[in-house]
């Protein structure tokens, strides 16, 4: 017990030695985003979970600072991971009381990133953790992810093209772990019990949920009512 | 004379029961053909067979010349029934039922002649009526005008004053009548009740348990010299020894019933009266009969097996 | 054949009963309707409970389209009993009548009798279908749009794309009149047995209430039937709402999961129509009408 403590203090104090280089960067990277007041864009949403069967749509999807946000696909219906999507980056840092904290260091997508851990001050705040990795040349995030209280973990892996200045992704992959879902077949009026065939049993067994938005024609700061969002 | 109905050997076996036995007879041009017989006798079973509703077990039937078999639609085309009951569809018109079964008969009915049939039968007032509204009179008359709408050369009429009253009954009659005499039809009519066929045909058949029993003539098996007198008196003893010992004896037949009987011409029924009130005999009635149907009386009250009668 | 066709008809669209069945069609459709206009919601929200553990639905599910899949699910367990009460009436209500004596000894066979009187019930089975279809999807599509379609299977659910649902509905309808005609031509089957026509119509029910929970049974002994049981076929309209999806998982839009599946119910349908039908025309052929 007594060797547990102490590496918890050893611990805490490593990291405490960091943690005023990485709120600067955070700072950066909010700074960049802050640049963008609202924008509207539209978009190619993928679906890959295992017990959905959805065809890719187009979606538009809208934003307002400093957290509104609005998801409208083309036909009406679009099935998102519980309190995903609109987790997106300006959303996660907009959060000012937070201690960031350096995790050492990452490539993704061939970028050397640096990893930092977000831990909210808030004890209301409904993220618990948020693990940034960071492109600290072009201030862009790679990849997040993070942990809320009330709907598990997603992750994000962004990669960006035109409007990487505004710190706008061209797509976004969220990540996601997904329950088993199971209705009785009397509800759903069923009588046939013949079994899935054997490649689609497997990928009903993949538990990992994949949503992924590929975003097109950026709209930024034209201004959008608030009322467009209710 | 062209035979409109020609039938040889008929025969139908229901599981156990043989309800017409290895029947022939004939019908010819012009007839009003009586078919005569007990309920249950065969008439309907024989009639079903010739409208092909019931195949029969053997036998041949031939309509107007042809193998009813081979050539059932052209032969249908040429025959109007109706078979017991007239049943209808109730939730049409007189009007609707009528056209539905002419067209079903291979004629494209014009509105007069729909109404000319109407006014035949004596419905033309109620043509647009449903038939759920008709008495059971009005329905066996549209039966009829069905019957006849497609013009037929054979009519087939299976018990058709069943369950009418007294004026719907001669209202068929005469119907009968008119159709032999005035429109040259040939008709076949079944009844359990000789008094209605005397009336209209000119040959009968009379069938019992499937088999033949008569086919004749109606002029000759309703012969007036042929007639049977039923006497009931206050005293048959005393009665018959009068008789026996006077003239009238050649004339008695057989005791039947604690009744009299005594065959002989209608036209000496009334010198018969004088007679019997001469010998002082007390009568109760005097009942006169043509001998058919005292034979008729015979088989179906007494039902004991009859051999064949010929006359 | 034609003269006989038109009377069978006729006959058929002159009958009060007929009208029973589309008026039956049309409450029932209309109160689920309104039922789902006012309240549609709180259905929507117990449906989406069960994906809700991890899935968020944005959007109205309650459109149209998803309508109309809930009204045939439900309905079409019952218009059986309205096809019935028509086709299971052909020969028995003639006969009942006293008017298949008259019938039968008109010029034409007993083989052309039954064809025209089949027919005539397969019209009216499939205007039954065209005004549930008027009903069900026009109407619903104009109380309630239309849009996407979100099914819940008992293993996954299925989103199809706004453009990607309607010829589904032309093809469920389809195939839900093949099921239809068949329930016709069992009742047809049986109305030869009978001289009045409630017998026929309960036993017409009768058969596919019981060949349906045979189906809807999950026991071993009873799976092993499932197959030749045309009940259970009759509900593969459903395959028509069921997508394909490719390797990466996504569906692929204007396809079927199962499309052998849809042509092996509608053959095992066909089947049994065609036995239904010339089963009753040899049999009727041979029968002594005694009516």
């Amino acid at each position: 017990m007594r060797i547990f403590f102490f590496v918890i203090a050893l611990l805490i104090s490593y990291t405490s030695v960091q943690a005023q280089d990485m709120t600067a960067l955070v700072t950066k990277v909010k700074a960049k985003l802050d640049q963008v007041n609202d924008y509207e864009a539209d978009g190619n949403m993928k679906t890959d979970v295992s017990f959905i069967k959805a065809p890719i749509g187009k979606v538009k999807v809208y934003f307002k600072k400093p957290n509104k946000f609005r998801l409208k696909k083309e036909g009406g219906i679009s099935l998102l991971p519980k309190g995903g999507v609109s987790v997106n980056m300006s959303t996660i840092i907009t959060t000012s009381d937070f201690v960031a904290l350096a995790a050492g260091e990452a490539v993704i997508d061939g970028f050397k990133t640096k990893i930092v851990k977000l831990l909210p001050t808030n004890e209301a705040s409904e993220i618990v953790i948020t693990t940034l990795y960071i492109d600290e040349p072009n201030l862009l995030v790679r990849k997040a992810i993070t942990t809320t209280k009330e709907n598990g973990t997603y992750e994000m892996q962004m990669s960006y093209g035109a409007f990487a200045n505004f710190g706008l992704p061209q797509k976004v992959v969220f990540s996601f772990n997904t329950k088993d879902y199971k209705l009785p077949k009397g509800i759903t009026l069923e009588f046939d019990d013949n079994e899935k065939p054997l490649s689609e049993a497997q990928k009903l067994k993949n538990k990992k949920g994949r949503v992924e938005i590929t975003y097109s024609n950026y709209i930024v700061n034209k201004g959008i009512a608030d009322s467009f969002f209710k | 004379m062209q035979q409109i109905v020609q039938v040889k050997g008929l025969t139908k076996q229901f599981k156990n029961l043989t309800a017409v036995n290895d029947l022939s007879f004939s019908v010819n041009e012009g007839d009003v053909y009586g078919f005569l017989g007990q309920n249950g006798a065969g008439k309907s079973t024989s009639i079903r067979m010739m409208l092909t509703l019931i195949e029969p077990t053997s036998g041949q039937i031939e309509l107007f010349g042809m193998d009813l078999a081979r050539n059932r639609r052209e032969i249908l085309r040429n025959v109007g029934a109706v078979i017991e009951k007239p049943d209808v569809y109730k939730y049409l018109s007189a009007y609707e039922n009528l056209e539905l079964f002419a067209r079903l008969s291979g004629i494209k009915p014009t509105k007069k002649l729909l109404m000319d049939q109407l006014e035949m039968v004596g419905l033309a007032a109620r043509a647009n009526d449903r038939v759920k509204t008709f008495s059971q009179g009005m329905k066996q008359r549209l039966g009829i005008g069905i019957a006849l709408v497609h013009n037929p050369q054979l009519i087939v009429l299976d018990e058709p004053t069943n369950g009418l009253d007294p004026q719907g009954i001669a209202d068929i009659r005469n119907l009968i009548l008119h159709l032999s005499r005035d429109l040259k039809k040939t008709i076949v009519v079944s009844s359990h009740l000789l008094s209605e066929i005397e009336q209209v045909a000119t040959r009968v058949l009379i069938i019992d348990k499937g088999r033949k029993l008569v086919e004749g003539n109606a002029t000759e098996l309703f012969d007036p010299a042929q007639t049977i007198v039923e006497l009931q008196t206050m005293d048959n003893v005393f009665a018959l020894e009068q008789l026996k010992a006077s003239p009238w004896s050649t004339y008695l037949q057989a005791q039947r019933n604690s009744a009299i009987l005594l065959k002989l011409n209608r036209t000496e029924i009334p010198a018969l009266h004088t007679a019997l009130a001469a010998m002082q005999i007390q009568l109760l009635s005097l009942q006169p009969r043509h001998s058919l149907e005292d034979y008729f009386l015979q088989i179906t009250s007494g039902n004991q097996h009859v051999d064949t009668y010929t006359n | 054949m034609w003269t006989l066709i038109q009377i069978e008809l006729y006959k058929i669209f002159r009958r009060p009963r007929t009208y029973i069945a589309f008026i039956a069609v049309a409450a029932l459709i209309t109160i689920i309707q309104f039922g789902l206009k006012v309240d549609g919601k709180s259905y929507a929200d117990f449906l989406m409970k069960d994906i809700g553990g991890t899935m968020e639905i944005d959007g109205n599910i309650i459109n149209g389209y998803l309508i109309c899949y809930i009204m045939l699910q439900l309905l079409l367990v019952h218009v059986p009993l309205l096809v019935a009460l028509i086709a299971a009436d052909m020969i028995s209500g003639e006969a009942n009548m006293g008017t298949l004596r008259l019938l039968i000894s008109k010029p034409f066979s007993r083989t052309e009798l039954l064809l025209a009187k089949f027919f005539a019930s397969t019209v009216y089975t499939l205007l039954l279908l065209v005004w549930l279809a008027i009903l069900a999807l026009f109407l619903s599509m104009w109380i309630f749009g239309t849009g996407d379609m979100f099914l819940m299977k008992s293993s996954y659910v299925v989103l199809l794309s706004e453009n990607d649902v309607f010829w589904r509905y032309a093809g469920a309808f389809v195939f839900a009149a093949l099921a239809m005609v068949t329930v016709a031509a069992l009742g047809f089957f049986l109305s030869i047995f009978a001289e009045n026509s409630i017998g026929p119509i309960v036993a017409t029910m009768s058969v596919i209430v019981f060949f349906t929970i045979l189906s809807t049974l999950n026991i071993p002994i009873f799976n092993a039937l499932k197959p030749y049981l045309f009940t259970t076929h009759m509900i593969s309209w459903k395959e028509f709402f069921d997508i394909q999806v490719n390797d990466a998982n996504e569906a692929i839009v204007g396809s079927i999961q199962n499309p052998q599946k849809i042509v092996n119910s509608a053959l095992v349908l066909i089947i049994h129509i065609i036995g239904f039908v010339g089963g009753s025309i040899w049999i009727f052929n041979k029968k002594d009408v005694l009516s």
